[in-house]
């Protein structure tokens, strides 16, 4: 029975991967894809990964949809700048890539029995935060050094959108309302938001010891926050705000003064000291999911489109 | 037969299954935003094969080896960074070919 279910999951993905190219309404492509991610999100399910399958539901199917749709609106009929590969051209492209598939499928069929693995290793470890996912103790102990960077990637990011805002609307605001606000949204704007606010902070806490955490937590809230402000309920802020920019950074600065402390009180540079692993931890994934909320969300808003108001 | 329905594999293949096609779509598609989608696939792909070698690496009570769960997470949002950029570097670059004001320009109004 669950064999049918992952083969009909499988194929599903696949259709809708093949789908995303071959439909020939951009918009079209971008709502196959928006289903892919969810299918997805079952997939991480089956392969035993709840804590991905949120986040893959909560970026990939959610934030990355309203991104390609409002980027779809904004170019629509004015974004296909290149002439389409001939047919001979796109054949041997296809062989390439069925190739470069079977190659890694090859791969797949003979990874390595027994299976290498660090579950033990992570296991060990594990009593020492007082954590009860592992893979929250993956990202904010064993191998928080990468969730640093990855942060620091993140607010690159932004750092880049907004620098695409031409100068005199430097510092301004975003405009993320479209013109017309369909009646459903303004009607949702209004009703779901105190629900998400509520289920992502219960996401974040629950994260220390269930699936959830900073992400899955972050996107929910930046996700309510877009509802907000793409039905014009709340505008969105100058990027020069003091407020927006202090939740921005908060996060990163708090975890990288937390991981300069542990020269002092613990082993080295992100150790935590003993029996404070916990409480750090969570203070750390508080401030991160804000950060990681007002930095999805302003990435979706994008660059400055208004003067800043002076 | 039996061993290729495991989800590991299965989706391990089908993860082999959708690089080819993000590949495909990043290298043929005429239009910008469906290459910006295509390595979205592309990358989902290859997550997919990295997960499972994370099922594969059940042990200690986890029914999949918490590290690589922990480094996806970490690339998908690493990837959605690089999608919200890649967009807004399309966005305007479509502004700066047709001009800011030129709303009516036709599908081949770009350079």
């Amino acid at each position: 029975m669950m064999a049918l279910l992952d083969l009909s999951l499988a194929a599903l993905l696949l259709l809708l991967a093949l789908g995303v190219v071959a439909e020939r309404q951009e918009r079209g492509a971008i709502i196959a894809f928006l289903a892919f991610g969810l299918m997805l999100g079952l997939a991480w399910l089956r392969l035993a990964a709840p804590d991905v399958a949120l986040t893959e539901i909560a970026i990939g199917g959610g934030v990355t949809g309203i991104l390609l749709l409002r980027a779809e609106a904004a170019l629509r009929g004015r974004g296909k700048t290149e002439e389409p590969l001939r047919r001979t051209g796109r054949l041997a492209v296809a062989v390439a890539c069925a190739m470069i598939s079977a190659g890694l499928g090859y791969a797949v069929l003979r990874f390595a029995t027994p299976a290498p693995t660090l579950a033990p290793a992570a296991a060990e470890a594990l009593p020492a935060t007082e954590l009860g996912n592992p893979v929250t103790a993956v990202l904010l102990a064993y191998r928080a050094l990468d969730t640093l960077l990855e942060k620091v990637v993140v607010l690159l990011a932004l750092i880049g959108v907004w620098s695409l805002a031409p100068d005199g609307l430097w510092g301004g605001a975003p405009v993320v309302k479209p013109a017309a606000v369909p009646a459903p949204l303004a009607w949702l704007a209004r009703v779901l938001p105190p629900f998400g606010v509520v289920i992502g902070i219960y996401m974040f806490w629950v994260g220390a010891d269930a699936p959830g955490g900073t992400f899955q937590a972050g996107t929910v809230l930046a996700a309510m926050w877009l509802l907000v402000t793409m039905a014009g309920l709340y505008p969105a802020p100058d990027t020069g705000a003091r407020l927006p920019r202090l939740l921005l950074a908060g996060g990163p600065v708090l975890f990288l003064g937390i991981a300069f402390l542990g020269f002092v009180f613990a082993e080295g540079f992100l150790a935590y000291p003993e029996g404070l692993a916990k409480p750090l931890i969570v203070a750390i994934e508080a401030a991160l999911t804000l950060s990681v909320a007002a930095a999805l969300a302003l990435l979706v808003a994008g660059p400055a489109r208004k003067a800043p108001a002076r | 037969m039996t061993a290729l329905l495991q989800p590991a594999i299965l989706f391990g293949l089908t993860g082999a299954a959708l690089v080819g096609i993000g590949l495909f779509a990043v290298v043929t598609q005429p239009g910008l935003l469906r290459r910006i989608v295509g390595c979205n696939i592309l990358g989902a792909g290859i997550f997919l094969v990295f997960g499972a070698v994370a099922r594969r690496g059940a042990g200690a009570g986890f029914e999949a080896d918490p590290v690589p769960q922990a480094l996806v997470i970490t690339g998908i949002v690493v990837a959605f960074s690089a999608s919200a950029l890649a967009i807004a570097l399309l966005k305007r670059l479509s502004e700066i070919t047709i001009g800011e004001g030129a709303d009516a320009g036709g599908p081949e109004g770009g350079a």
